[in-house]
């Protein structure tokens, strides 16, 4: 087996060397690799954190025990995540001859049976999500194609290629793939400014939120003289709702380490870090191993493949602070310090890590380096839009039919990623917005549904791309709820050093949640106070969005702004009505005890903390609205159903 | 792994391996003592006040031990339009603690985190770092009553 | 390279490399400023200095910006007096109301703020942060919850003192400056030199106030209480009277001190002569014995105190004299109850300082004589201006009197004292006398004037011996200098440390927001004294030749180890 391995390493470097596309070379025993010349049955479990979350361990386990207990000799991968978080776990088994097939929603009973008759070649009684295509296998009947499936037919896989379908923690199998050759080709072939150029002309934007150019941007640092360079990849993928980093790490590691390898040629760094969040164990561990792989076959480390450059990847873990994406916040944090921004200029790609340049980029920015350094910056240029080009992969999650990550090319419209390839709303719901952006960004709502996908339109319709995650939402999602979950969050991560973000977003949610909750004497005055509250946010947001040390100051206002630009009636709902039509303000629901179903047993008087319900024994209680908290002990411990909320 | 190992496995570090280290003792002993501060301070040099002051300016380091069962409820926004903010109140209800705080039996503690990137499978929490999908009141009763009961 | 800018529609003079803030100062423009700190790398943390760039309608940090060519910048346009007045009001919302009771009413950079800024009504309310103060330390109270987070202190603490006691802790609007652990501050690693209450702009960092138990004692008519004056304090309080700055009230502070009450009044510089005398003595014995060189003087507590928490190392090699006002102290409740016939326990001996480490030295248990503290109150420079004003005394309608005698005469050379250097030069004063039987035919040493974070000099004292001596101030240049010694530099055979950038003339318990002008006065009114004054070797005090002759015999005698030296000891940094 060892021999094998140097072989097959010994191999792949020659042919890396060579310069000839791997894939020429494929039959040279490395179809397997591919996978396209199998000998024993593979089997593939979505093993990200979703897949993990949803039960692929005990699929795992199953499989295992399967496989013993019926002494089949058979290959198990744990892949990333495709992409289709809500149909996991996923279960694909490839037998030799037969094209790859998945299977969704497994559960570790249905296992047994799935293998039963996949290896009888028979189709077994469990929720098929389709096959994968090939030319050299043999197709299964009545099963349809994966890439004909409606979540993927539309999509566009470029960051996304391997995820899901490959070993990630198998350097030989991202190879056979055509990984690395561009990193080689690079560094033979290229100069730092070449790269620099291309990634300028293909039109590359950064994918962690400013969208600027990032040829542009590592110009600055190539252009600056200095006796050490970093290169940061910014895997602190702290906005709640997206999750692409991760699955690109988890799915196809290689993939970043080859894209930041080439990003530091042409920024001229010989050291790099990738800035991983703690909460993403799995991803670190994936991307450890790859690393280790990647330094074996001499990919990383000195005098790379004899070219004489240098380059090597450290791996430093965040430890759970959300303005650490900012970019002068990480750089402090990578120091030992608090992660705490620093004012700018000097810009970090003059003066950054220990006073040294550096360009951050974030791990989709780079994970896309490699295909464009691989098929050419022209025809990267050519997907997209006029000034957003290539693809963007976003994250779906709350209240849409397929959850999980689609990647679509730039200038596809928001409708078309919600309801024709994620599926639209689930349980046929109506569609109220989508938050784009997460904390720093804003909804969409139906009238902008069918803007294209590029930078510069999302900002147009008030929110922003960021790192792109897009939360659904529907008739029951409360949009004031909605402002304040984003203020409560931004309040609690703000760093504390610069005043309007420390004490104005404090000031904000507070104002937030009076308008959510009820207060003990609500009279007119409390109404009026509450509108002064809506038209100082409006005051503060600017104040706080012109003066924040950061873009985290900078952009925190932004979920109140645009709520309150297309959901105002819903706080005037909520201000003057007191009533959230969503249901989701509990602290403004009013309760009333229906006297024909009270028995006057006393217990909701006793459950009342606020002592809110008066009422003698075995006679209907009532209940004191002005000493109401709204609560809701009484309706819990209500056995007759007498209370109800109105 | 003892604090001391840790420290000689980072004999010449740098300051900036200040929350590698940290993190690696709260890895083994699962918090941060006061004298592990201190030791670490005097390991790098750097001033325990700024150690402390690191320390506390992030989300992921602790002071005190956790509970037998640490559980973590995520508060991405996935997870909250889609209830987590019941869930928390059901545990928090159901173990008579607040989020932050542990059981006085020590069996359980309760902790609110940032986003675990598995939205798609909102809500989720995690239990000692095993995750749970789609969880529901109903749901989450039942994991920490089995829990309760595996230790009664 | 200079170059133009336009500011307010008027083009003026900048220098490439400069901040805009610079330039703006330079040329006459006021931008308020909450976390800057001259000399030291913008944070651009509070955000009021924001200006606006007039093409793109910007705000931008002055204090962080660099000047480029051709900029455009408004200082005073609508939108930045609104952001700027909006910054203090959110300041404002989390801040006590209670200007009335905080010891920086009417000096405080907050309160300045909102009155520029014409806040009138309360527009941003709010739940306020709760703290609870901390009174743990001898010298400094701390109230977080007047703090506004500029961490001028925490950058003092940590730049020039090198000693970072205190660090911003949590995050958010949960923020706090705080010690490890957060606890009291007397657990932390401290040395009391308060320049952390020098740079607060509020009252969350003040001195712990002895003014009630003086007032209590002035009251208490069979107390006698007596008070000593440091060096620096002549020269320290004229502009806080509305004199003007750095002239020497020496004479009027006797008299007005008198009409306060205090029984006697002695001059510490009187036992700075003394601490010479003795000092001098040690050093010649060290030199000619090979005791531990270099010596380094120990008259700053927070000096010493440093050196017991990060240098105990170099605790040999402090010299083992107490301080002035520890010698005075010793003095007062021995030699003067004993010629005066009273009890020590009936004496209540104050010192006013102009240092807040000198409240903490106070209270040390090393200067204690049988129970009973040498020292009973210190009161700051700044306490001591309240106290003229509290009794109402017209310093200019009041005639100069004498200190008592006998602890009241002084050389000039004890006065020196007060600015960084003085201790040397007194010093070496007395050393070359003692060595070669006369005096120096110049007084003055040039290179150990000014103030430079560190001095040295070589210094001829006789034909044999060349010493090297050094003059620090800030512990920060101490340590450097503290290392360079440990790495094995041999030229350096005396050492003066003062923790206090410049020397007790801006110590820690002066006047807060006084101006480098006034602090430059200080120092020449000082010299201006050595210069004019017969009397400018510590040797030729009258007063000191009788009090070996009554008293103490000789220096380093056993009468002057029992009262006038003590030894210190290894602190643990952080007490868990």
């Amino acid at each position: 087996m060892t021999n094998k391995l140097e072989k097959d390493k010994k191999f792949l470097i020659d042919n890396l060397l060579s310069g000839k596309p791997v894939n020429a070379n494929i039959e040279n025993g490395l179809a397997e690799f591919k996978n396209d010349k199998i000998t024993v049955p593979h089997i593939y479990v979505g093993a990200g954190t979703c897949g993990l979350a949803s039960g692929a361990d005990k699929i795992l386990k199953a499989v295992e025990t399967y496989l013993k207990e019926k002494n089949i000799t058979a290959v198990v991968i744990e892949t990333g995540c495709i992409g289709l978080c809500s149909s996991e776990p996923l279960l694909d088994i490839q037998i030799p001859g037969k094209n790859r097939i998945s299977f969704e929603k497994v559960t570790e009973e249905k296992v047994a049976d799935i293998f039963d008759k996949i290896l009888n070649i028979e189709l077994p009684d469990s929720k098929i999500l389709g096959q994968f295509k090939s030319s050299k296998m043999l197709s299964w009947e009545n099963v349809p194609f994966i890439h004909e499936h409606q979540f993927f037919k539309k999509q566009m896989r470029l960051v996304l290629k391997n995820c899901g379908i490959v070993n990630p923690v198998n350097i030989e199998e991202y190879i056979a793939r055509g990984g690395y050759a561009p990193y080689l080709q690079t560094l033979r072939k290229k100069s730092s400014i070449t790269v620099c150029d291309e990634i300028e002309k293909s039109g590359l934007r950064g994918r962690g939120g400013g969208g600027f150019l990032t040829g542009k941007k590592w110009k600055f640092a190539a252009g600056t003289e200095s006796d050490q360079k970093y290169l940061i990849c910014n895997a602190d993928e702290g906005d709640p709702g997206a999750f692409m980093d991760r699955a690109v790490i988890e799915g196809d590691p290689h993939r970043l380490i080859e894209g930041m390898a080439i990003a530091a040629f042409g920024i001229g760094a010989t050291k790099s870090y990738v800035y991983i969040r703690a909460e993403y164990p799995l991803a670190i561990k994936r991307l450890k191993i790859a690393l280790e792989q990647a330094r074996d076959y001499g990919l990383l480390g000195e005098n790379i493949f004899g070219t004489g450059v240098n380059f090597d990847i450290k791996v430093k873990m965040g430890a759970g602070a959300f303005v650490c994406g900012e970019e002068t916040a990480l750089i402090n944090s990578i120091e030992g310090k608090r992660g705490m921004p620093r004012p700018r200029p000097p810009f970090p790609a003059v003066s950054g890590l220990f006073g040294k340049p550096t360009i951050i980029n974030n791990v989709e920015t780079l994970a896309n380096i490699p295909g464009i350094m691989e098929n050419g910056y022209k025809t990267f240029a050519s997907i997209g839009t006029e000034k957003s080009k290539g693809t963007k992969v976003f994250a779906m999650s709350g209240k849409i039919a397929f959850t999980g990550l689609v990647e679509v090319p730039m200038g596809t419209t928001i409708r078309e990623v919600l309801f024709s390839i994620s599926g639209g709303i689930k349980n046929n719901k109506k569609f109220k917005a989508v938050q784009i952006g997460g904390p720093s960004g804003g909804c969409i709502t139906e009238e902008n549904l069918d803007i294209p996908i590029d930078y510069e339109s999302i900002i147009k319709a008030g929110a922003m791309m960021g790192s792109g995650g897009l939360v659904v939402m529907d008739e029951e999602t409360c949009m004031v709820d909605i402002a304040k979950f984003f203020m409560n969050f931004i309040q609690s991560e703000s760093c504390g050093k610069c005043i309007p973000c420390r004490e104005g977003t404090k000031r904000m949610l507070e104002i937030l949640e009076g308008i959510t909750k009820r207060p003990s004497n609500d009279n007119t005055y409390s109404a009026l106070e509450r509108v002064n509250g809506v038209i100082q946010l409006e005051k503060l947001s600017t104040v706080i969005k012109e003066t924040s040390l950061c873009g985290l100051g900078q952009t925190a206002p932004n979920p109140v702004l645009s709520t309150l630009k297309w959901f105002r009636h819903e706080y005037e709902e909520h201000i003057f009505d007191r009533k959230c039509a969503a249901g989701v303000c509990t602290e403004l629901r009013i309760f009333k005890i229906d006297v024909n179903k009270c028995t006057g047993c006393t217990v909701c008087a006793k459950k009342c903390p606020s002592g809110a319900i008066i009422g003698g024994k075995k006679t209907p209680h009532f209940i004191v609205q002005d000493k109401c908290i709204s609560c809701g002990a009484c309706a819990e411990a209500c056995k007759f159903d007498a209370i109800e909320i109105l | 792994m003892q604090i001391e190992e840790i420290l000689i496995a980072h004999k010449d570090s740098e300051k900036d391996s200040l929350i590698p280290i940290l993190q690696e003792i709260q890895e083994s002993e699962g918090f941060l003592s006061k004298e592990a501060v201190i030791r670490v301070g005097k390991h790098l040099d750097i001033p325990t006040s700024r150690i402390f002051g690191v320390a506390t300016f992030y989300n992921q380091f602790r002071f005190e031990p956790t509970g037998k069962y640490h559980i973590q409820i995520c508060r991405g926004t996935a997870c909250h339009v889609l209830g987590s903010s019941t869930v928390l109140d059901v545990i928090e209800k159901q173990l008579k603690i607040k989020a932050g705080k542990t059981t006085r039996d020590g069996l359980f503690s309760i902790e609110v985190v940032a986003c675990i990137g598995a939205c798609g499978l909102a809500p989720v929490i995690c239990i000692n770092g095993e995750f749970h999908a789609k969880v529901t009141p109903e749901k989450i009763k039942q994991i920490v009553e089995t829990l309760k009961n595996q230790n009664s | 390279m200079n170059f133009t800018i336009e500011v307010n529609n008027q083009k003026i003079e900048a220098v490439k490399g400069e901040t805009l803030l610079d330039t703006l100062t330079a040329n006459g423009i006021k931008v308020p400023t909450l976390c800057h700190m001259k000399g030291m790398i913008p944070t651009g943390a509070c955000r009021i200095c924001v200006v606006e760039q007039k093409l793109t309608g910007k705000l931008i940090t002055a204090c962080s910006y660099p000047v480029e060519e051709g900029m455009q910048i408004l200082t005073n346009s609508p939108k930045v007096t609104e952001s700027r007045k909006t910054i203090v009001e959110l300041l404002l919302s989390n801040h006590p109301d209670d200007c009335l009771y905080c010891s920086r009413n009417k000096n405080c950079e907050l309160q300045d703020l909102a009155e520029t800024y014409h806040v009138r009504e309360r527009r941003i309310r709010g739940k306020k942060n709760t703290h609870h103060l901390d009174l743990s330390s001898a010298s400094i109270v701390r109230d977080p919850a007047k703090c506004i987070l500029c961490a001028r202190c925490v950058r003092v603490c940590d730049e020039i003192m090198n000693v970072n006691a205190i660090d911003i802790l949590y995050r958010g609007s949960k923020s706090e400056i705080g010690t490890t652990f957060n606890k009291g501050l007397n657990t932390s690693s401290c040395v009391n030199c308060g320049q952390c209450i020098m740079v607060c702009p509020t009252g969350a960092l003040t001195e712990k106030d002895h003014f009630p138990e003086i007032l209590e004692a002035l009251a208490h008519t069979n107390k006698t209480v007596v008070v000593q004056y440091a060096p620096s304090i002549t020269v320290s309080i004229a502009e806080e009277l509305g004199l003007k700055a750095g002239e020497d009230l020496n004479g009027i502070m006797n008299a007005a001190l008198r009409k306060i009450g205090f029984d006697y009044v002695f001059d510490t510089s009187f036992t700075a002569d003394l601490t010479i005398m003795e000092e001098s003595a040690e050093l010649i014995h060290r030199i000619v014995n090979g005791g531990t060189l270099p010596m380094i003087t120990s008259c700053c507590p927070g000096w010493v105190k440093y050196a017991e928490e990060f240098a105990p190392e170099f605790i040999p090699n402090l010299s083992s004299c107490k301080s002035p006002q520890q010698m005075m102290g010793a003095l007062v409740k021995s030699h003067f109850a004993e010629i005066s016939n009273l009890k020590p326990e009936d004496i209540y001996s104050v010192s006013i300082m102009p240092c807040t480490a000198k409240k903490f030295e106070g209270q040390r248990k090393e200067m204690t004589q049988k129970g009973i503290s040498d020292i009973d109150a210190v009161l700051t420079t700044r306490e001591f201006v309240k106290l003229i004003q509290l009794f109402g005394i017209d310093m200019n309608n009041i005639e100069p009197q004498l200190a008592d005698s006998p602890l009241g005469i002084r050389s000039s050379a004890g006065k020196l004292f007060a600015n960084s250097g003085g201790v040397m030069e007194a010093a070496i004063r007395t050393a070359y006398f003692k060595l070669n039987g006369k005096e120096m035919v110049n007084f003055k040493i040039p290179p150990l004037r000014g103030t430079k974070g560190c001095k040295t000099a070589k210094i001829q004292i006789t034909e044999k011996l060349e010493i090297g001596v050094a003059v620090v101030s800030g512990l920060s240049n101490a340590e450097e200098l503290l290392k360079e010694i440990k790495n094995g530099r041999k030229d350096i055979h005396f050492i003066e440390v003062m923790a206090c950038p410049g020397g007790c003339i801006s110590g820690g318990g002066q006047p807060i927001n006084s101006n480098e002008e006034a602090l430059k006065e200080r120092i020449k009114s000082i010299y201006k004294i050595d210069e004019k004054e017969p009397i400018k070797v510590s040797h030729k005090n009258p007063e000191i030749i009788d009090i070996y002759k009554d008293f103490l015999g000789e220096p380093l005698s056993h009468k002057s180890h029992d009262l006038l030296h003590t030894s210190y000891a290894k602190r643990d940094d952080v007490i868990l």
